[in-house]
């Protein structure tokens, strides 16, 4: 099957030859919370390393263990879990439950020789952009430290 | 696991739109590649880039190309799915797919400007953020919203002039509203003023006028000294109580309506001699125009000078934003008291003159009235000085050099700002989105300026930022058009992404029945053993049953275990291990 590939006439520049680098961390966000204070971050132009990507749910509560299990075997170095907190639209008990899932996790990682620290959750409001962007980097290093140890 | 996961790729054809948006995306990613590169995935039959995805022209091809094309899942990779999800679920239906085959892959919030400076890494997301909404339209199924009956009520928060105007607005197209107003009195901000620029309308009679129009209309109820204290139930159903006359009622409604405007700045005290005799905001000077006729007296005394500052609690560190009003407002005033006193001396202390529009004849006027301006720089504030007394403004005027100028008014107005209201309880309540400056936040300014995050809540009025009494009544409107289109329909559509219960592999454990604090979860009898049951309209959609499930059986539609599992493969695709 060939894709038809249509281009509008713009030019663009050459893709500069840095390479990108650092751990790979996927963000499991929020449709109605945390993921408007991620896209909060990128409209105020606030940086944080490419290498972490976001899988936007309804609610963290809907993580399955499993999920975070199949991200660090595939190839992330992390997962970062941006939870509603007090916030959540759905659930009172959504920090417990989100917290709960991350125990989980960390009892599956731990049992397939993953560090348990290569999962992290924290609250990340509507507006957190700066606390988000703190946060994945903080994490980021964390994970690089890591890897360095094991190495 | 769903049946989806079995269902082998190259069973699907995917249309692929990639948006340059202006150049907000194209000119820190390399669309050129993201575009040869995902022209190859397996399912994709159709890849374009454009300028902007939603514009008119590219809508029309993107919906010729489903029909002619055979498009059954579509991707849109531009701005934050918040913007245009809408949108593009529009292009959809209207080419002849279902909304819910279409995916959109945040390249813009997300990638190109939180990367600005990492080109080949935000090109590298950008393709991987592509690949993932792929992968998850490859296994999307299509999906019906659910239609419920609506309770045909509005609640208003806020007997300002935006809610007011609302709710005569609903009324008048058959609507039943109650109005909370946490005054004794309806009218807000307004009521306490006199005349208004840039018509000199009287606040207070304004606030009297709407008042009586709302007391004419049986169809709307008014709580005054009223509060919203707690909201619960479903999008076109909502349940709110209301404290009022320390008692609390219930009430049923359909839509929600937030129109609690601002708060004036009040300056600290000794910010530019503020709490001194002489001293006063724009707001005071305001009133005190409104109050008596012919030459201004302050304390039993003449005012034969006035000096005003401007820019006060605005476009500074802790409020950064333009208050928009003040300007015309103050300029107004000045034309007032010169009407009232041909001989009074006024002078304008201001950083920037921002009498947008028509206003900007009153500016002109003022001055042809004798106002005199000065601009000093923005980290330069006059000086103000209350002793024995008298006033002395200390001010260097940019435009006469950075001349140091001594002014002794009789009184000195601070021109300020608009800043936004205590309301926690309220936005607690109503989980309201509040922005970086204290305002709430629509979803978008141009595209759905009252809608806000939470469905059935709109905002409108200064509650979402500085507006003046007629762009507050136009918001107002506007928000009372948004409610009446989906009241007046009768029915609210609700998401069809709600978890649904794989009978095969259900074991009838009832674990999810205790994870689901909606009660939208049951065990039915399903054959020879119990198995869980999801009632659809009760399901919020949350997915917080899904991993309560020991045997996977589980899943929330849109969000699928098989899709979430493809789009984390999908993100990993070409990245080194």
């Amino acid at each position: 099957m060939t894709a038809v590939a249509a281009h509008v006439g713009t030019s663009h520049e050459a893709p500069t030859s840095r390479p990108s680098s650092g751990p790979r961390v996927l963000v499991f966000s929020t449709n109605g919370i945390s993921d408007p204070g991620i896209d909060l971050a990128g409209s105020s132009h606030m940086h944080y390393p490419p290498k972490v990507v976001v899988i936007s749910l309804p609610c963290t509560s809907g993580v399955k263990p499993s999920w975070i299990l199949h991200a660090l075997q595939g190839g992330f170095d992390g997962v970062f879990i941006a939870a509603d907190g007090e916030e959540c639209a759905y659930l009172q008990d959504c920090s417990e439950r989100s917290a709960h899932i991350v125990e989980r996790a960390q009892v599956l990682m731990e049992s397939h020789g993953i560090d348990g620290r290569r999962v992290r959750m924290a609250a990340i409001c509507s507006v957190c952009a700066e606390p988000f962007t703190r946060q994945v980097r903080a994490f980021a290093s964390s994970l690089s430290e890591l890897t360095e140890v094991a190495a | 696991m769903s049946d989806q996961a079995q269902q082998p790729p190259g069973k699907r054809r995917i249309g692929v739109y990639v948006c340059h948006c202006g150049g907000n995306i194209s000119d820190y990613v390399d669309l050129n590649r993201v575009v040869d590169t995902v022209k190859d995935e397996a399912d994709v039959v159709v890849v374009r880039d454009a300028m902007f995805t939603c514009s008119d022209v590219t809508q029309e091809q993107i919906s010729k190309d489903i029909r002619e094309q055979a498009l059954d899942g579509l991707v849109v990779a531009s701005c934050s799915p918040k913007l245009h999800t809408t949108t593009f679920r529009g292009v959809a239906r209207r080419g002849g797919l279902n909304p819910y085959q279409y995916t959109q892959a945040n390249i813009r919030e997300q990638c190109s400007w939180a990367h600005t400076d990492d080109r080949e890494g935000a090109t590298e997301k950008a393709i991987s953020l592509v690949r993932a909404a792929i992968a998850k339209t490859r296994l999307s199924e299509a999906l019906e919203p659910l239609a419920v009956e609506t309770t045909k009520r509005a609640l208003i928060v806020g007997g300002g002039v935006a809610g007011m105007r609302a709710a005569i607005g609903l009324a008048d197209i058959g609507i039943g509203v109650f109005l909370v107003e946490r005054d004794a009195e309806l009218g807000g901000r307004v009521r306490s003023l006199g005349k208004m620029f840039p018509n000199g309308t009287d606040g207070h009679d304004l606030a009297r006028r709407l008042d009586a129009e709302i007391r004419r209309r049986p169809s709307i109820t008014v709580f005054t000294s009223a509060e919203l204290v707690k909201k619960s139930g479903t999008y076109g159903n909502y349940k709110v109580t209301v404290a009022v006359g320390g008692e609390q009622i219930s009430l049923e409604v359909g839509q929600v309506i937030v129109a609690t405007g601002f708060a004036p700045y009040e300056p600290e005290q000794g910010e530019l001699g503020y709490g001194s005799p002489g001293v006063v905001t724009l707001e005071t000077f305001t009133r005190m125009l409104g109050e008596g006729e012919g030459p201004l007296a302050f304390q039993g005394r003449p005012v034969k000078s006035v000096a005003y500052v401007y820019c006060v609690g605005s476009r500074d560190d802790t409020h950064p934003y333009c208050s928009r009003y003040c300007c015309s407002a103050a300029v107004h005033a000045a034309l007032l008291l010169a009407g009232r006193d041909s001989g009074v001396r006024q002078y304008h202390l201001y950083r920037d003159m921002r009498t947008y529009g028509r206003h900007e004849l009153q500016y002109s006027e003022s001055r042809q009235r004798g106002s005199v301006y000065m601009k000093f720089a923005d980290d330069d504030r006059p000086e103000v000085v209350a002793g024995s007394g008298a006033l002395r403004v200390t001010v260097r005027d940019v435009l006469t050099g950075g001349k140091e100028l001594v002014i002794g008014p009789d009184l000195v107005v601070l021109v300020t700002g608009m800043v936004p209201r205590a309301n926690e309880e309220l936005t607690a309540a109503l989980k309201l989105p509040v922005g970086l400056d204290g305002f709430y936040n629509e979803i978008h300014p141009k595209l759905r300026p009252v809608e806000t995050v939470v469905e059935g809540v709109s905002i409108c009025g200064a509650c979402q930022g500085p507006k003046t009494a007629a762009e507050s009544v136009a918001s107002g409107l506007a928000a009372a058009a948004q409610a009446a289109a989906v009241l007046k329909r009768g029915v609210a559509e609700l998401d069809p992404q709600v978890a649904l219960v794989h009978p095969d592999l259900c074991t009838g454990c009832g674990q999810c029945v205790t994870a689901c604090p909606y009660s939208a979860i049951s065990l039915t009898d399903g054959g020879s053993a119990k198995v869980a049951s999801i009632d659809p309209a009760a399901c919020k959609g949350c997915g917080g049953c899904a991993p309560s499930c020991p045997e996977d059986a589980i899943d929330l539609a849109g969000y699928t275990d098989a899709q979430v599992r493809s789009m984390i493969d999908s993100l990993l695709v070409g990245s080194p291990t």
